[in-house]
């Protein structure tokens, strides 16, 4: 039992330490939600270099721009490009989960055409599954495509799609049959997010932000060549993809026990039993989430592939991350009402994730999504009721 | 990265885990729980002995077989899923460590090869009465020859042959090793929540004994072997756990309500996600806990006590939960649910509760942040 790395992941991260060196600035203090074109800009750059210097998409193929890496390499690459000022974010979900999905589905003309572009940060791709109606169950959205001679015509809305504002491509998961069941009738397409009929707003989130969008199509013709497997098998096709999410989704941003506790420090409270006893139990799951990734990492570095289990993750940080910043603002008392950066002890990092927490317990799979995730799959309980299996899409109820 | 158990290691572990699925079957532990003259599983110990389990981490040249903590972790994480009615925490993690962080090569000598060979059971006597016992204002003492005081409750008290007693001793506190069979020594049954792990009463009267360490200087010593022992703990803890939290998967599977298995509601699938996840909280705690064991680490304080914690929280959630889960009939003396609960709060309290070590925790992250 040990931490080190081995001789070849310890060259693996000697190389990409050097590379990064050469190419950022280290960071200096843990980095807020960035955002604006600015941002934009100097992230595609940084894709660029990235992928010129063969450190993009590590665990791809050769074949498709990738470096033919291993898991381990990607978590290793992860770990050391986190200690550098670098802005990542806007390709997560496109080289994370929509690329994989093209490469696994896609024709030839199809990875010549959209991988290299996506994988230089030139273009940007985004994931259009979520629904008003289809949350937590994607699988009854209504997002309708009709078959037009060669064409296929959409009409319906998408919903908390993360940076459909600046995307140049989507995958959209449509219905394409709704007198079969639902996991029946769906297609899944590439589209063209510039495409006039798409229109894209955002949402005025309950945190004040406006990072995530609606997106309206209407009449949006898509080629029948841009179609993602086969018609009826879209749902086969978003499992790729949201198997990928699941290796995706990671630890949540802000702050956790040793934040809390240097606070707790700067306000005399270390004498205060309460919270001596929070602090403990807030440092045992930090070190809980910590170190069940290194066992996750450890089995990665013996070969294996990242499984359910990995839904433990967002669990116990997303529920960490409202708690303490729950409690760090009633330490501060009536004072820490206050979300003025320039007011609110240490930036108001408690206050500012207050506000997010509740989104994190919910985006990429509620706390309950992935409790059932973890009881079906890991603990091989029983499937929950599904009323409407084997009902004709139009027959069932939603609202 | 390697953060997890050797294969031989692993291998170790699955060898104990099918020798104690037929020796030592809930049936078997039944058999002590039932029957008040029966303090232990006298032929499962033996059998336990015989497999050299007692000497894992004892050095070859005092009649060990001379493997690490880790493989000592890997058993102790067994003997908790089984649910073990013997003295081995009380023998192998108190006396056998004890001895080995501070006996003296005579005291190594005469006791080390004994505790191996199973003809030593082993006692930690520190609790006087109700609270955590202070161990600089005890009202047992020591002067160097005669051993004087009361402890209760002492796990294993009533079977072992010698103890460990913290007694104060020139306004310190000292480790006093008792042969306890002597004039003097009077041990009373004392009844518990868990009787498959038996307790009694210590009454020491002008009992010899010899130190472990230093007259009044044994506080690091007794903190260290407490942090040694919460991590060889913590794995009991995380086996019983897991077990429980099988146990209440596979009933939820098999019960049916209201048409369909139980474990098809939600309220029950979350449940036992929940019971999952403090599980691998514990799980990665006490890995943790083990590789400082191991490796004799600075950060052993609050590794041991984080894996401490959290494997006490993992067990007292899954023990509770698997009697719900298994509604009225886990209520019954007849099904094993109670087996759990019962242990679960054992060995939640034997080396000091969880408030103690979040106290302990906390301390050592101060200390770290001071240095």
């Amino acid at each position: 039992m040990d931490f080190n790395d081995t001789p070849e992941e310890a060259a693996f991260r000697a190389e990409a330490r050097a590379f990064l060196k050469a190419n950022l600035p280290e960071k200096k203090q843990a980095g807020g939600r960035e955002r604006g074109e600015e941002f934009l800009k100097r992230a595609k750059a940084w894709q660029k270099t990235k992928a010129q210097g063969g450190f993009a998409q590590i665990t791809w193929p050769k074949a498709v721009g990738g470096r033919g890496g291993t898991p381990m390499q990607q978590v290793i690459w992860n770990q050391e490009e986190s200690s550098f000022a670098a802005p990542t974010g806007p390709f997560q979900i496109g080289l994370g989960m929509c690329i994989p999905t093209v490469i696994a589905f896609g024709s030839d003309e199809h990875k010549k055409r959209y991988v290299p572009k996506a994988l230089i940060g030139e273009e940007i791709w985004c994931q259009l599954f979520s629904e008003p109606a289809a949350g937590s169950d994607v699988a009854g959205l209504k997002t309708r495509a009709v078959r037009d001679g060669d064409d296929w015509v959409i009409n319906g809305q998408k919903v908390w799609t993360t940076g459909a504002q600046f995307s140049d491509y989507g995958i959209l998961l449509t219905r394409t049959d709704p007198s079969v069941p639902k996991h029946k009738g769906l297609t899944m397409f590439i589209v063209n997010m510039k495409d006039p009929g798409v229109e894209v707003r955002p949402i005025h989130q309950a945190s004040g932000g406006r990072e995530f969008n609606e997106v309206y199509f209407t009449d949006v013709r898509i080629p029948d060549s841009d179609r993602l497997g086969e018609v009826g098998a879209g749902w086969k096709v978003a499992l790729v993809t949201l198997m990928n999410e699941r290796l995706a989704v990671g630890g949540s941003p802000g702050p956790d026990y040793d934040e809390i506790m240097k606070f707790g420090t700067e306000m005399g409270l270390m004498s205060d039993q309460a919270f001596r006893e929070k602090l403990a139990d807030w440092y045992i799951q930090a070190q809980g989430y910590k170190l069940t990734k290194f066992r996750t990492q450890t089995a990665l570095s013996r070969g294996d592939t990242p499984g359910p289990e990995n839904s433990i993750g967002k669990i116990l940080t997303a529920n960490q991350l409202q708690d303490i910043c729950n409690s760090g603002i009633e330490l501060q008392d009536h004072y820490g009402l206050i979300n003025d950066e320039e007011l609110a002890p240490m930036k108001a990092i408690f206050q500012s994730s207050f506000m997010w927490a509740p989104g994190l317990r919910i985006a990429g799979g509620t706390d309950e999504i992935l409790k059932n995730i973890i009881a079906e799959r890991v603990l091989g309980l029983p499937q929950d009721v599904r009323v409407d299996k084997d009902i004709a899409f139009d027959q069932m109820k939603s609202g | 990265m390697n953060f997890d158990f050797s294969e031989d290691q692993k291998f170790l572990g699955d060898q104990a885990r099918k020798y104690l699925s037929e020796q030592c079957t809930t049936a078997e532990v039944r058999k002590v729980l039932n029957d008040d003259g029966m303090a232990c599983h006298e032929s499962l110990w033996s059998g336990i002995a015989e497999m050299g389990w007692l000497g894992t981490a004892i050095p070859e040249e005092y009649g060990g077989l001379g493997l690490g903590m880790l493989e000592l972790c890997v058993l102790a994480e067994e003997i908790g899923r089984a649910l073990a009615p013997v003295p081995f925490s009380s023998t192998v993690y108190m006396l056998a460590e004890a001895l080995k962080l501070g006996g003296s090569e005579a005291q190594k000598q005469a006791l080390l090869p004994e505790i191996a060979a199973g003809k030593v059971i082993g006692a930690y006597a520190s609790s006087e009465g109700p609270g955590a016992p202070d161990l600089s204002a005890l009202k047992t003492t020591f002067d160097g020859n005669k051993l004087n005081g009361t402890k209760i409750p002492v796990l294993d008290g009533d079977i072992a042959t010698h103890a460990l007693v913290t007694a104060a001793e020139n306004g310190g506190v000292s480790l006093v090793l008792v042969d306890l069979n002597q004039a003097g020594v009077k041990r009373t049954v004392v009844k518990t929540l868990d009787p498959t792990r038996s307790h009694a009463e210590l009454e020491f009267t002008d009992v010899a004994g010899e130190r472990i360490g230093e007259a009044g200087q044994a506080g690091p010593l007794i903190d260290k072997l407490m942090d040694r022992a919460a991590v060889l703990v913590a794995f009991e803890q995380t086996g019983g756990a897991d077990r429980a939290v099988e146990m209440a998967t596979d009933y939820a599977k098999s019960r049916y309500a209201f048409g369909r298995p139980i474990g098809g509601y939600q309220a029950i699938k979350h449940k036992l996600a929940d019971g999952w996840v403090k599980n691998q909280v514990a799980r990665s705690n006490a890995y943790y806990g083990a590789w400082a064991l191991s490796t004799d680490a600075d950060e052993l304080p609050e590794a041991a006590a984080a894996a401490r914690v959290a494997a006490s929280e993992a067990f007292w959630f899954a023990s509770k939960e698997n009697i719900q889960t298994h509604g009225g009939m886990g209520f019954t003396w007849e099904v094993d649910c109670h087996l759990f609960y019962r242990r679960a709060k054992l060995l939640a309290v034997q080396v000091g509760s969880p408030k103690i070590w979040k106290e302990k925790l906390i301390s050592a992250l101060e200390n770290k942040a001071a240095a």
